[in-house]
Order: structure tokens, then sequence, then C-alpha cells
């Protein structure tokens, strides 16, 4: 059963007043809803959903790369006048609670980082719910947002070494770690860059 | 009893020694390393290394047809890819609206609750391999396990890699005489498991490797985002078969076991007991299976698009809460492709289970949680 984001809507913006808060429609069949909560009161909105809500389990993070920001308005339009649409592209996570008391879920939350280069911080919630510490590495490792607060916030599935971060959108896979027995047309044209024609 | 911990503050730094498990070695169920700390026999850190198997299966998603990647969903747990292909195949119909016809319904729990037995018998021969075991209960498990990798074969062509789902149902019709063979192995399966049961129970060895060892408090298993078996051996009531149901499994009349301490032979009894409870959901399926199509004659395969939107969907697969995030802009790719693998949130709390024990004991630990790389690395 989704859960009711409309009514937990409200008792959010009772319990944290200077928070921003915005309902997010899915216009698909799949009617899950979603908050687009300020970073600033993540944690603790997330720890308000987890005392009075018995929203006990976090079951996934994830993060979501949006070069295009009207693209990510599309997808999670909101009616609310004071949600500000963004200018620059940006980073999101996105947080599925559930409560395995009341049996509802999932509650979707999202948090946004203010662009996709200079401020990737979003707050961690490791401190709220435990089951965010290595997926919060994971996104940190392939999307690049930075989790403050986080207590080991290191690359997980990639090397320590790695510089860039694989599921962003514009992220330009390498053209020489393919051994290829036979190669041909685009690959030799490729592989010109790395082993130029002896002069 | 939970052990308090001695930290890595309180002992005395030039003492400690450092042990890199794995990655290579059969213990670690693939290829997956451990860098230990130890005080004498004791640990007092450990820190998890991943990403050994990562071949980025999310940005291959994102970079292919909706219908490209069930393939790449049999690789994820490749002990269980027919669960792997439901979880997949579903989340797909709720993000795009699509109806499954009952008899493909129905093939799909018959095929899901195979797994599951599959993915436990696994289990036991590998849980009793890590204790010293090696070979003889692997081979029983496996001896039974192959038999439904038969039945397997002769439906999707493919031992394990089945790719069978498809959006709207599945690829193909039984075989004839397919579901009465299905039937002769759950009329087997019960000997079976009462002859594994005899042989391990009551066992000396089994007892004093696996009683008290790993156990967490409920609470902090559940903060930890620990799911399935795990979660129910300590005694929470979380199965999404009955929690959060999903296909047909409310037709059906079964019950959720429940462990009470939650040690590491809680674990191994809880997998007992829901091959059990499989065994009566499959007797169920088979005899009420309908007759009708096997996929949605309207089901659009190729080409296929999903309308704008995003979903999170998961099931009761056999290792805990497989879950899978969709988000579609209206293209023939998904947006963002997410899998939310069990074993991989499942190892969150493996250092807090281990600390304070002996290093045998991490052994038994991680082959309690039951991962499998494939689905941890991506």
């Amino acid at each position: 059963m989704n859960a009711d984001p409309e009514s937990i809507l409200g008792l959010l913006r009772g319990a944290l007043p200077g928070v921003h808060i915005s309902l997010r429609k899915n216009p698909g069949p799949s009617a899950q809803h979603s908050l687009l909560i300020e970073a600033s009161g993540l944690v603790e909105a997330s720890r308000f959903l987890r005392d009075h809500q018995e929203f006990d389990l976090l079951s996934n993070v994830t993060g979501i790369d949006w070069p295009d920001p009207t693209k990510a308005d599309k997808v999670a339009p909101t009616e609310d006048e004071g949600a500000i649409a963004p200018e620059v592209g940006f980073l999101e996570v996105v947080y599925h609670l559930f409560s395995t008391t009341r049996r509802v879920g999932p509650l979707v939350l999202r948090c946004r980082t203010k662009d996709r280069r200079e401020d990737v911080r979003i707050p961690s919630l490791v401190s709220v719910y435990r089951s965010a510490e290595f997926q919060e590495r994971e996104i940190y490792d392939l999307f690049g947002v930075t989790f403050t607060g986080h207590p080991d916030l290191r690359r997980i599935l990639m090397w320590d070494e790695y510089v860039d971060h694989p599921m962003r959108k514009d992220y330009v896979a390498p053209d020489d770690y393919e051994y290829e027995p036979t190669p041909h047309d685009a690959v030799l044209e490729k592989a010109k860059v790395h082993y130029p024609a002896p002069s | 009893m939970i052990c308090r911990a001695p930290t890595l503050e309180g002992s005395d730094e030039d003492q400690l020694l450092r042990v890199s498990l794995g990655p290579q070695h059969p213990s670690t169920h693939g290829v997956f390393r451990m860098n230990v700390v130890l005080d004498g026999e004791t640990v007092v850190r450990l820190k998890p290394v991943f990403g050994y198997l990562h071949r980025n299966h999310e940005k291959i998603a994102e970079g292919t047809s909706y219908l490209a990647s069930m393939p790449y969903t049999d690789r994820l747990d490749y002990i269980c890819p027919l669960s792997n292909n439901w979880a997949y195949a579903l989340a797909v119909e709720r993000l795009a609206g699509v109806e499954v016809p009952e008899r493909a319904e129905y093939m799909r729990v018959i095929l899901a609750e195979l797994t599951r037995l599959i993915n436990h018998t696994a289990f036991l021969g590998f849980i009793l391999g890590d204790m010293g075991a090696w070979g003889s209960a692997l081979m029983y498990a496996f001896r039974e396990r192959e038999k439904i990798l038969d039945l397997f074969e002769d439906l999707t062509g493919a031992r394990m890699m089945a790719n069978f789902m498809r959006f709207g149902g599945c690829r193909n019709d039984l075989p004839t005489g397919w579901a009465e063979r299905v039937s002769v192995i759950v009329n087997d399966y019960g000997p079976f498991l009462d002859e594994m049961e005899k042989f391990l129970v009551g066992n000396e060895i089994l007892l004093s490797r696996s009683q008290d060892v790993g156990q967490l408090p409920k609470e902090q298993l559940l903060n930890g985002g620990i799911t399935g078996p795990m979660l129910r051996a300590a005694g929470v009531n979380y199965d999404l078969r009955k929690a959060d149901p999903y296909g047909i499994y409310e037709r059906f009349e079964f019950r959720i076991p429940l462990g009470e301490k939650g040690d590491c032979y809680d674990r191994i009894m809880i997998r007992f007991l829901e091959m059990r409870e499989s065994l009566k959901i499959l007797r169920q399926a088979l005899a009420q299976l309908p007759e009708g199509d096997y996929i949605h004659p309207k089901a659009k395969l190729r080409n296929f698009k999903a309308p704008v939107g995003e979903v999170y969907s998961r099931i009761e697969g056999p290792k805990g809460e497989l879950g899978f995030y969709l988000i579609s802009d209206g293209a023939t790719n998904p947006y963002r492709y997410r899998v939310r693998p069990p074993s991989f949130v499942n190892l969150t709390l493996l250092e807090d289970m281990c600390l304070g024990l002996d290093l045998a004991d991490v052994i038994i630990i991680l082959g309690s949680i039951d991962i499998v790389l494939g689905e941890v690395d991506r």
C-alpha cells in the first residue's frame, strides 16, 4: 500500500515550520508521489518520520543525475506555488521509506544539491538510518554527491584512486579498456589517440 | 548474549594483527574481501571491500531498451535468475500499467518458489562448507538443485540464465508434462528436507559453531536495512509476500516462519522452514494452475515505451527485499534504473555482528547472510 504523502506533508510542515517541503506528483500509473525536502531539514524530517510515523525501514537510497533541470520537473512535477524551479542542472538523492509495523510504503523523499559541480552536498542519514551507510557511499562513488556527516565516506565499487563518477549522464567511458583481438574500423580510429602511428 | 565489543582504542596497538580475508577464497562466496583487524583471535574491526565484480549494470541498463536489460538481471543474483526476472518485469509493469494474465501469474509463482528452494538448498550446502563439512552437504544440496535446474532448462532453454519473464507475462508456455514433473519434485522434496534436517539439526559441530553467533537486536537489524530470512530469524514478521503482496500471493495459504534469537542457527533453521512453506505454495499453485494466455495478447516488447513517471517496486527475493527503481522520461530506455540488491544492503551490519567474536565466526556469519557477489557489486 502506497504511503499517503499529502497527509504526511501536513504533519511535516507542522513539525518543521522552517523547512521548505513540496509535494511532487508522479504522473505515471504507479502514483507514487514524493516529497521534495530542503537539504537543511532532511535529517530532522527523517528523524520525525522514524520516531513519530513508524517509518522504521529505509529500504532504498539512490541518486539521479539531472543535467537538464526541466526534465526533473517533468518526471516529478509540483503544483506548489512556493517551489523554486532550479535553473542549473543538479544531483538528486531519492529515499524510499517503509513502515514494517503499519505496513505502508514506499514514502518517497527527494533531496537536491545546489548544482552538479560546485556545491554537491547533502546531509547524510546514517545517524538516523544505518541502512544508508553503504548506499550513500555508492552514490558518492558513482554520482559524486558529498554526504556531510557520513562516518566513512569512501569509494565503494570503484577503486580508491579513481577520479570520475560513472553514473553521471555526461560521463565518457574510456576507449582503451577493452582488448580487441581483431581491431578494425572505429576501434582502430580510436586507438590512434593512444598508439600514434610510427613516424 | 550480545557481546560487548572491545574497541580498537582499548587494544594495544602493537599487538594488533591485520588480516586480509579474500578476495579469492571459497568461504567469501565469490570475490569479496574483508579487511579484519584482530586482537589475538578477537575481531576488533572489519571493513568489507567491494567492487571486484563491478560492471555498472545500472549504466548499461540506462543505455539500452527496457527488454534488453532482462538478460542482465539474470546475472545479478545468478543463483536465483527467475526471481530477478520477476522483480524487473513487475517494476516495468507497474511503471507502464501493464496487465498480466492469470496463467502467467501462476507460472511466476511456481518459478519463484522453485527458485527459493534452489537458493535455500544451496545455502545449506554452502554454510556447511563454511563450517568445515566441505563437499558432502554441498553434494546433497546440489543433487536436488540439479533436478530443478533440469526443469528450468526444459522451460527456458538455460539452466541458470533464464531470461524468461516478459512485461505482461512469460516468454513461452509450459511444455507438455512440465507441471507434472514439478509435482514429482515437490513430493520428493519433503523427504529430502527430512533427511537433511536429520543430518544437521542435532549435529554437535553445527550447534557449537552457529548457536549464539552473530545475533543483533531486531531494532538494529531493521535500522540497518536487513531484510529477508536474516530479519525474520530475529523474530520480525516482515515477509513482502504477506506485508506488501504482489502477484497472486494473497490466494495461497502459507505461514511466515520466525526465529527467536536471530543467531546463525536460527538463520539456518528458518531456511528449512521457509522451504517447507514454499512446498505448500507450490502444491496449491500447481493444483490451481489455469489454462489461458502465458503473456498478455497486447503486450508490447519491442520498441516498448513507458509513460513519464517513476516507480519503486520490490519482491521478496530468496535473500531479502529485491527492489527495482525506474524512472521513465518517455523514451525507449529508462532514464534511471536502479537495483536495490538484498545482498549488498544485508552486508551493512556485518562488522557489528562480528565485533568481539573469533575470526572463525566471521566465516559463519558471512555465510549466514547469504550473499551473491553478482548482486553485491553489480
